[in-house]
């Protein structure tokens, strides 16, 4: 190990050793203090001028009052659970809707591929509270979808402020996550394979389980994590299209923020939320460095 | 021999692409709809937009929105570039994976952590919120995207033109400067465009570090959303998708312009 051969790095680390380091301690710090409502500073603090013993008294007035509530009160358990399992029907949702798509456009001709694959990279530039916000006109009572079951005479649905809602949200907001991976695992792939396994006598279901899926592995595990870690902290999504019914965790913490100013709480929420999510971001971090090694 | 794709390709293509583009075409559709009613088709109409004109509170949400996107996006891209220079080209230095965990992990990062984080370095420094802490605040998190489109330009960069130049007397600032940034310039312009679409869009980060007198444009938009489907909001909706589009567009134009004119001087 040495020093850094590039000065590059100086300004960069400075900035977010400030601005991105350094807040994380102190979220860490909060989630530790006690309540004092709606105003900071919050108990203990460092007192620099005693020096040493400052710094002592504060560890020891450090306690767990907050992750205790948290265990205790059934509201934040049962948000955290809902928010896994939104989370997790949401990536296998897309996984479904993915898959068929990225697959037919790997089979596509290069130019209508390009075309494609801008299409699927575009929603990822327009934002985000707009395409959560079109949902509300279609799921809405006298919304599109319930004008259009009436023309075929069919009962009309109340799906705007339910879980479903939220689920439909979810799957359309990260569906271009899902896609980019599959496809570029799909795209990769040897077409050859297939013609061998067809010359042998294969059918196409067969040799798409035993060639084209464990092939495409890689591109399922990136695409799952890559919709799954940003699904388990979503607010924008329950908030605009769930009820209150509709907890997920991401909105607690804004609740707690904003609505009842109970900082302390908020932070232990957070916390916890980052210790779940740290497993499978270390999971799609190996996952990369692996891809990155093998495609040298 | 490769086949084309099947009827069932072509199926889940066209549902797929519907599933994606449907709700943005139908904002866009219901902007220009004289009718409030989302359900009935009132005729062509551009009032919504003029109505917008008026709207003193979402103009000027606008104007502190392009200028804290312009500010952040141009901080990030200086700080982006640079951190991706020094993880292709710093070797293994001390602090190495520290360094490149800071700059990758606030793009799996939840905003609403992010935000938290962010509101209370601001509470504890003392900093009076409003326009400089949302900027702060856009600039650490849209720096890491900027960081990964440098990153995947650089490592494909022939180190040899710079070295190159060095031989030929230049110092490594100058080799840097005239051979290696115009190399990696679309990246770095990509890295700028994709820092203030971002920016544009955000408005979990936002709403944690703004005070009073910095509403950004998402901000006043998830104020009128919560209370439904105005027409206005549809108008303002479909103007931010065409600057992110044309946005878009002239960028891909300028990149198959220089694509085509390299490929013709290189004939």
């Amino acid at each position: 190990m040495n020093r850094p051969r590039s000065r590059a790095v100086i300004l960069p680390a400075l900035w977010l050793g400030v601005l991105f380091a350094f807040p994380f301690l102190l979220v860490l710090k909060l989630s530790l203090s006690d309540t004092a409502l709606a105003i900071p500073p919050y108990a203990p603090q460092i007192v620099w001028t005693d020096g040493l013993d400052g710094l002592k008294r504060f560890v020891a007035g450090l306690d767990f009052e907050m992750y205790a509530r948290l265990t205790s009160d059934r509201l934040y358990f049962d948000a955290y659970v809902s928010s896994l399992k939104f989370a997790a029907t949401g990536t296998i949702l897309a996984l479904l809707v993915g898959y068929p798509m990225a697959y037919g456009m790997a089979r596509c001709r290069p130019g209508v591929r390009d075309i494609l694959l801008m299409l699927v990279i575009l929603p990822f530039w327009t934002s985000f509270l707009i395409r959560v916000y079109a949902w509300v006109g279609i799921l809405k009572p006298a919304g599109l979808l319930n004008a259009f079951l009436g023309l075929l005479g069919l009962d009309p649905v109340t799906l705007l402020y339910t879980p479903t809602a939220v689920q439909i949200g979810l799957v359309y907001s990260y569906l271009p996550f899902m896609v980019l991976p599959l496809y570029a695992a799909l795209e990769r792939m040897d077409h050859t394979l297939l013609e061998a396994a067809a010359d042998l006598g294969s059918p196409p279901w067969k040799s798409f389980w035993q060639i084209t899926w464990p092939l495409s592995i890689p591109g399922v595990v990136a695409g799952c994590l890559l919709c799954f870690i940003p699904m388990v902290g979503e607010f924008v999504i329950p908030d605009l299209l769930g009820g209150p019914g509709s907890l997920m965790i991401g909105r607690s913490i804004w609740m707690e923020f904003f609505a009842n100013r109970d900082w302390p709480f908020a932070s232990a929420v957070a916390i916890i939320l980052l210790i779940t999510l740290v497993v499978p971001i270390v999971l799609y971090q190996r996952q990369q460095a692996r891809a990155l090694e093998a495609g040298r | 021999m490769k086949r084309g794709p099947s009827w069932f390709n072509l199926v889940s293509i066209t549902l797929g692409f519907a599933f994606l583009y449907l709700p943005i075409v139908l904002l866009v559709v219901w902007s220009f709809n004289a009718s409030k009613l989302v359900t009935v088709w009132g005729g062509f109409s551009t009032k919504w937009y003029a109505a917008l004109l008026q709207d003193e509170q979402l103009l000027s949400a606008a104007w502190v929105t392009v200028r804290v996107g312009l500010v952040s996006a141009t901080l990030a891209t200086v700080l982006g570039a640079l951190a991706a220079v020094a993880l292709v080209r710093g070797g293994r230095f001390r602090g190495r994976t520290m360094f490149s965990g800071m700059v990758y992990a606030p793009l799996v990062m939840p905003e609403v952590i992010m935000g938290l984080a962010l509101l209370l370095l601001f509470v504890a420094l003392r900093f009076d919120r409003g326009f400089w802490t949302v900027m702060l605040a856009h600039t650490t998190f849209t720096l890491s995207y900027v960081a990964v489109v440098v990153h995947s330009r650089l490592v494909t960069f022939d180190r040899s033109l710079e070295e190159a130049a060095q031989d030929l007397g230049c110092t490594p600032g100058q080799a840097f400067m005239k051979v290696t940034l115009p190399n990696i310039f679309p990246a770095v312009l990509a890295g700028w465009m994709l820092a203030f679409t971002l920016s544009l869009d955000d408005l979990v980060i936002a709403s944690f570090t703004s005070g009073p007198g910095a509403t950004t444009l998402p901000m006043r938009i998830y104020s009128q959303v919560r209370l439904g489907v105005t027409p206005e909001i549809n108008a303002v909706c479909t103007l931010l998708i065409a600057v992110v589009a044309t946005g878009i567009i002239i960028y891909s134009l300028t990149q198959k312009w220089r694509t085509g004119a390299a490929a013709r001087a290189a004939a």
